[in-house]
């Protein structure tokens, strides 16, 4: 709970340094902030409390995942200074946003009220819509901010239509209420139709097949800054919502309901990879790449009561290894046009450091063993077969393969020719983000018990 | 001190390579890997095959077990012996990004030590995922690209490769569903019946079968081994393939022992036709590192096949083989670069009359090559002599086919060496081989001739692991 309202002060003090004429302290004194708000938030682990209510609970659950954000966002603030240069005079406003965004991740991951998620649901998303248009100068950003923003907004209108008629079948926003009557074989038919349409939003939210036909577009249209937020934190952020919201929601609906997490798992997984494999655009190719991962953390859903901890893991393998790669690729790509494949030509002989770490992390994503990613799938197909679904591990298996493709055709590129990019002196926080994220990626490889133990 | 010893020894030789510079590269990765070699040998002389047990971590069970018996040790012992040659056979070369370079040979000859090692199921799949990065990359950095078609082909091998340990990956974690536990001990007591016990020996065959290869799943090798820089060819050849071979001794028969011996003869064919399959297309080949490489394809069939077959004689020779077949095929090769760096050509049409030029090296070459074609009083007849024994007290046709390869190989490289060094003089220079060139020459041809006369060393420290092994993969009923 705590975490949550230092989070929001840390965004409005944001807001106050922009007026109070501190615009070069801000992205310090923010990093400052949320490092102290982590620290805090890890030495509450083993308390088990709720607050105002049961609007807002605190477990090991919430702060784990509310950790992770926060490291994210830490990133992403860290990257904002060099990213934002041209457009200094605004930075206040593009940190802030990103501060609320993570004050709205918190919220849908903590919450204990159906308000409360849908509060941090929309924080969460219209930080985003803004974030994905905050070029005006670029056709691209434009198109892409609408095209989330009214894509979005029906999602979320389906949620809460979803909620409400939860709320209309048992007359309470509380989640141990619903737990409840999910599992109460007199609960009337209308709260699984509630539970199916939010079910169906949050599948919007984290891009799974067949509702994942904005993210290319967007991802490729927004900023690349924009795109690291949504591609990580904001994936991040909406699958454990998902996974939380399942623990209370499926209880009756087992069967029918696992079926089709499984077929939209397997298609997650497998369109995202062969839709990948025609893109030319770096951005592109992590949306893909982005869609068949969710597939993969849907797995997880199937067992809610034991899978946290495997589904915790992915996500950070999965987070770090995105934020690692985008670290590079912005840089790569800052003063482009576009994120053509081409502009890596060369790029991992002209600059070893940061060509390895886009390697690394574009080989953890493929689940090549040591890197977190390798250990994330590993867990992942080793409860599925646990849980006798074979099927998932067949395609989950076909899916590596293909993937494999992808991934490497970046770092093919990255180490053969001559480099387009101008060799110019690179900012230290490129090299701060991106070996951070990635020594956590290997750091948890090496050692996964820390996370699942 | 422990056998892990090794694995840091390569894993720091890496890094301190890697820091050493361009310039001292060479240097330091031929000291960290001879200084290997010799802590390897001190193993060997001490024989202490304990068990070494760590816990990784847990929920899945892991935990990172070696375990350094003969058998292991053989191949530990080959692997590290062939390291410090194969680099000697690169010293006088330009290598670009050399520090880089050096690094990923002893990265990946550090995972191949691992996987020899390795008595967790899990951390030898790591081991075995590991040693497959490092040669991708120098085939795809340092491979050769004249033909532009560098890239496809090594993207080709990764992907057949890690296709195929994704199998494997997968009846490791069913083997883990019915066992709870990784540890190569608890998977051997698995008790799985006829059917299930068919389905993990399929995963581990595809993934075995891709990496020896066996015929049907060859097709990435002879164009990898074409194009991969020599160093990449000889430690694809040398080393790499001998862990699929490894594995299917260690990991799938005695694991899968029912299955092994009803779905047995199946493999056995299929290996043996890969020897003439291997031995036919070997006959056509114009390109040298093509000829060998599918000369390699006949060799390894056989050796394959003696090891599907189960018979203790068969996998003892397979053993000797694999160390036999390593050296050679290195040491050939070593002959085919050689060329090269003379006339920048390895088309056998291009060649002829070398012996009159180069007598030193029409000699050291001509040796390696009967010990190639197993000419009695070297190794590699006594490997090809046990496995055809084993074989042919199975099944006397395994035997009747698995002999023509020795036939046939003796045909096409006695044929190659008869176009390359005899026959007419050509007029371009040929300097003989160099003092360094001489010397690794002579060590290849050294080891296989002494092993060849006295093969008791090798045979003390095989026969009684693969004695143990044999009580799995032959179950008394």
């Amino acid at each position: 709970m705590n975490t949550l309202i230092a989070i929001s002060l840390l965004g409005i003090l944001c807001l106050l340094l922009e007026v109070f004429n501190l615009r070069k302290a801000i992205v310090p004194v923010t990093a400052v902030g949320l490092a102290a708000t982590l620290v805090y938030t890890i030495s509450l682990l083993g308390t088990n409390t709720s607050h105002y209510n049961n609007m807002v609970v605190t477990n090991k659950f919430t702060i784990g995942f509310s950790s992770l954000f926060i490291v994210l966002t830490l990133f992403l603030v860290l990257l904002s200074a060099d990213f934002y240069q041209k457009t200094a005079h605004k930075i206040a406003d593009y940190v802030s946003i990103k501060i609320f965004l993570l004050a709205g991740g918190i919220a849908m991951v903590s919450f204990g009220n159906m308000a409360m998620f849908f509060l941090g649901l929309e924080i969460l998303s219209i930080s985003l819509y803004i974030l994905a248009g905050s070029n005006p100068l670029s056709l691209k950003s434009n198109e892409a901010g609408m095209k989330y923003f009214i894509m979005g907004s029906f999602a979320s209108a389906v949620i809460l239509f979803g909620i409400a008629l939860v709320y209309g079948a048992i007359g309470s926003f509380d989640v141990n209420q619903i737990y409840e009557a999910s599992h109460s074989a007199s609960t009337v038919d209308w709260f699984y139709i509630g539970a199916s349409m939010i079910s169906v939003g949050m599948l919007f939210k984290i891009a799974a097949v067949p509702f994942h036909f904005w993210a290319p577009d967007v991802y490729e249209g927004a900023p690349a800054l924009t795109t690291a937020t949504m591609s990580t934190l904001a994936k991040v952020v909406a699958i454990a919502a998902f996974f939380k919201l399942n623990r209370y929601l499926n209880g009756n609906m087992k069967e029918a309901y696992e079926v089709m997490l499984v077929v939209i798992a397997i298609l997650s997984m497998t369109v995202g990879n062969i839709m990948a494999l025609k893109q030319y655009n770096v951005k592109r190719i992590l949306a893909y790449s982005g869609i068949s991962h969710a597939g993969f953390m849907l797995v997880s859903l199937l067992n809610v009561n034991l899978y946290a901890p495997t589904l915790f893991y992915y996500t950070i393998a999965y987070a770090t290894a995105g934020m690692a790669a985008f670290a590079v690729v912005i840089y790569v790509c800052k003063d482009k046009e576009n994120e053509d494949i081409e502009h890596f030509r060369g790029f991992g002989k002209q600059n070893p450091v940061l060509g390895a770490v886009l390697t690394a992390a574009l080989l953890s994503m493929g689940g090549i063993p040591i890197f977190s990613g390798f250990f994330a799938k590993f867990f992942i197909f080793n409860e599925a077969l646990h849980s006798h679904y074979t099927v998932l591990v067949v395609f989950g298996i076909l899916n590596s393969i293909i993937a494999i493709g992808y991934y490497f055709r970046i770092i093919g590129t990255l180490f053969s020719g001559q480099s387009v990019t101008e060799n110019k002196k690179i900012p230290l926080v490129y090299y701060l983000v991106a070996l951070g994220a990635i020594a956590i990626n290997i750091g948890i490889g090496i050692l996964p018990s820390i996370i699942t133990g | 001190m422990n056998i892990t010893i090794l694995l840091i020894l390569l894993g720091a030789g890496a890094l301190a390579t890697y820091g050493a510079g361009n310039k001292w590269a060479p240097k330091v990765a031929l000291g960290f890997s001879i200084l290997t070699f010799i802590c390897a040998l001190t193993f060997v002389n001490q024989h202490n095959s304990s068990d070494f047990i760590v816990k990784w971590f847990s929920n899945p069970n892991v935990s990172f077990a070696i375990k350094s018996d003969g058998l292991a040790l053989t191949l530990v012992l080959l692997t590290t012996a062939l390291v410090p040659i194969i680099l000697l056979t690169s010293l006088n070369k330009e290598i670009k990004n050399a520090k880089s370079f050096y690094a990923l040979v002893l990265f990946m000859a550090g995972a191949m030590v691992g996987t020899f090692l390795a008595a967790d199921g899990f951390l030898y799949y790591i081991f075995w995922e590991l040693a497959l990065l490092p040669i991708f990359m120098i085939g795809l950095f340092w491979g050769d690209n004249s033909t532009g078609e560098r890239k496809k082909t090594m993207m080709r091998f990764f992907v057949f490769t890690f296709a195929g340990s994704l199998f494997m990956l997968g009846s490791f974690i069913y083997l883990y569903q019915k066992v709870g536990s990784f540890y190569i001990a608890d998977l051997y007591k698995a008790n799985l019946n006829s059917t299930e016990q068919f389905w993990v020996f399929l995963g581990f065959f595809i993934a075995y079968a891709i990496k020896i290869p066996i015929l049907p799943f060859h097709s990435w090798q002879a164009k990898t081994y074409q194009f991969a820089p020599t160093v990449g060819t000889m430690l694809l050849s040398g080393a790499m393939l001998k862990m699929g071979l490894y594995s299917v001794i260690r990991w799938q028969m005695p694991i899968a022992p029912l299955a092994a011996k009803e779905y047995g003869p199946v493999f056995i064919w299929l290996s043996l036709a890969g020897v003439v399959y291997g031995s036919l297309v070997a006959l056509k080949q114009d390109n040298l590192k093509k000829l060998m490489a599918y000369s390699s394809l006949a060799h390894v069939g056989l050796i394959a096949a003696a090891c599907y077959s189960g018979s203790q004689d068969a996998i003892t020779g397979a053993v000797y083989q694999m160390v036999g077949h390593g050296f050679v095929i290195v040491g050939l090769f070593y002959c085919v670069d050689i060329i090269h760096s003379r006339y920048k050509t390895i088309q056998i049409s291009d060649l002829g009359g070398i012996r009159t030029l180069a007598p030193k090296f029409t000699s050291l070459f001509l040796l390696v090559l009967v010990a190639s074609i197993g000419l009695p009083g070297t190794f590699n007849f006594i490997g090809e002599f046990t496995m055809l024994y084993g074989l042919g007290a199975q099944n006397i046709s395994y035997a009747v086919v698995g002999g023509t390869s020795i036939i046939l190989g003796a045909y096409y490289m006695l044929k190659m060496f008869q176009n390359t060094m005899l026959g007419t003089t050509q007029q371009k220079p040929f300097d003989d081989v160099s003092w360094s060139e001489g010397f690794t020459l002579i060590l290849i041809i050294g080891v296989l001739f002494y092993f060849g006369m006295y093969p008791k060393p090798l045979h003390d420290l095989i026969a009684p692991s693969i004695a143990q092994l044999n009580v799995y993969i032959n179950p008394i009923k």
